[in-house]
């Protein structure tokens, strides 16, 4: 019964959500283009299908996996786990205590990312305009590691109370080198993919994460210091899916140059 | 020749028959393994830390096992909804304004659907509560929650605009044929310069708004206009020019609530 009344809930969540999308995209059908949609009846099986399969999605995480991942969190992040009881009074904690953290934010940013229903849309898409170049594995473990990377230097930066826009401005000079020598090709895919990363999956246990730390560590405040993982997961995507693009054509090149050789 | 050897005429054996049904059974259930593997490494993260780590068992293991289904069965849905509906809604949509001719409506209908879209959205509504709580906390507006709630509404105003506005420069992009590089690297500069000026409590929220805009139903409707634009439009490459609406969306809120942050 309880689970009927949530997936109810969710459902009609989901609709109010997808309520101005629809009324947007049938206005402008009907009153500017004037013209009838191809197929109605594929069209609206495929509505009802995301409808349906996006609010499963997240009734599904919200049982199994948000409780838990928001609970290992906390209990990583938790003093008592942390300063292990003979250096619990040695004085502010040194970075390295931190090491679990780190491999969790790095762990939990990779898994999240992988299942980012936005992300493998895009994928799909990249993998038929590409012809099959960009496979729908490749580019989404290569956005997975960059937010991977991302989340874990997102919790150093909370650890050591770095200004984030220190971190915010370097990436922003890596992209833009790579940029200089990236095919063009990769770029724009590249770039969006920064975007797509953080959405549904990602968000709620990563926010979790950079909260609790920030009310773990003593001198940082949740509200300063707990905002700032969602950048470092949108901005590092970039970088890796353009080395991962950069990787491959040198590979290429490479090969190219020892068959001509031979 | 025997009737059995003429490659023209078909005969279902047994054993291909057989072939056929499992090969047909294998595509059916194509979408529920590919959601397994997706959802695989969540479970082994969440295994590993919880009995390695932590050393603790699992709370609650059968919620958890039916989650699971519910989030496998969902993608697996979601996956085919996106192929029927979703990106041919999208490039159908792109195909109609450009052949109507009137692109100024092709630009009202983006700045439309970013708006639209990002106005209500969920996770957008979260941060700008929390961001109101800050702002109170910090006495940047006064603590009532009717000054909270002005705070709220404003900022998420700020960000559908800056998102209305950045799928409006994207499809004109399209349009003109420009790299996006110049374009976003512009738009880093913008950061840049906003960060030097803006009030720190806010950096970090405007940071954040930046990835949050993006929803899973806007993300493969705006893919699929971007690419139906450049598939449309003679000299235009799907991969070059189609992709990067995206990158617009999340760009732009940075600046705009940097700035939102500069005006209160």
């Amino acid at each position: 019964m309880d689970t009927m009344v949530g997936f109810g809930a969710t459902l009609l969540g989901m609709l109010r959500d997808i309520l101005p999308i629809a009324a947007i995209l049938f206005g402008f059908q009907a009153l500017v283009l004037r013209r009838k949609i191809k197929n109605p009846a594929r069209v609206g099986v495929g509505m009802v299908f995301v409808v349906i399969g996006l609010t499963l999605f997240l009734e599904g995480l919200q049982n199994a996996l948000f409780p838990i991942g928001r609970l290992m969190a906390q209990q990583l992040t938790a003093p008592e786990f942390i300063y292990h009881a003979s250096e619990a009074a040695a004085g502010p904690p040194h970075w390295m205590d931190f090491l679990w953290i780190y491999a969790f934010a790095a762990a939990i940013g990779f898994a999240t990312t992988v299942a980012e229903p936005a992300l493998i849309a895009v994928a799909i898409k990249a993998k038929q305009v590409s012809g099959g170049t960009i496979t729908v594995k490749g580019l989404r473990y290569a956005v997975a590691v960059g937010v991977a990377i991302g989340v874990a230097v997102g919790t150093f930066r909370i650890v050591t109370g770095t200004p984030l826009h220190w971190f915010i401005i370097g990436g922003y000079i890596v992209v833009i080198i790579q940029t200089l020598s990236a095919s063009r090709l990769i770029i724009p895919l590249a770039y969006d993919s920064g975007g797509v990363t953080t959405s549904t999956v990602t968000v709620p246990l990563v926010a979790a994460l950079g909260l609790g730390l920030a009310e773990t560590i003593p001198g940082r405040s949740a509200v300063m210091d707990g905002f700032g993982l969602i950048a470092f997961a949108s901005l590092f995507p970039i970088v890796t899916v353009l080395a991962y693009a950069q990787l491959t054509e040198w590979l290429a090149g490479r090969r190219d140059k020892n068959s001509q050789q031979k | 020749m025997h009737p059995a050897d003429n490659p023209l005429v078909s005969h279902p054996r047994k054993k291909d028959r057989i072939r056929v049904i499992w090969r047909r059974f294998r595509r059916a259930i194509e979408p529920l393994t590919d959601s397994a593997l997706a959802l695989l490494p969540i479970i082994l993260v969440i295994a590993f830390f919880q009995f390695l780590v932590l050393r603790q068992p699992i709370p609650r293991l059968g919620d958890m096992l039916g989650g699971v289904l519910e989030v496998l069965l969902g993608l697996a849905l979601f996956v085919r909804g996106l192929q029927l509906a979703l990106f041919p809604i999208g490039e159908e949509m792109a195909y109609n304004f450009l052949r109507k001719g009137n692109l100024w409506w092709l630009l009202v209908f983006a700045f439309a659907l970013g708006f639209g879209t990002t106005v209500a959205e969920p996770a957008l509504i979260a941060i700008a509560e929390e961001a109101a709580r800050i702002a109170a906390d910090g006495q940047v507006i006064a603590a009532s929650a009717e000054a909270q709630g002005q705070y709220a509404i404003g900022l998420r105003l700020t960000v559908a605009l800056a998102v209305g506005i950045a799928l409006v420069i994207g499809v004109f992009r399209i349009l003109k044929g420009w790299p996006v590089q110049y374009l976003i690297i512009g738009g880093y500069f913008g950061v840049v310069l906003m960060t030097a000026f803006a009030p720190p409590e806010i950096i970090g929220i405007a940071y954040d708004s930046g990835g949050v805009t993006t929803s899973t139903v806007t993300v493969p409707l705006v893919a699929a206009l971007g690419i139906g634009l450049a598939q449309t439009i003679h000299g235009r490459d799907p991969l070059i020019d189609g992709f990067g609406l995206i990158a617009f969306a999340s760009l732009t809120p940075m600046i705009f609530v940097m700035g939102f942050g500069m005006l209160y």
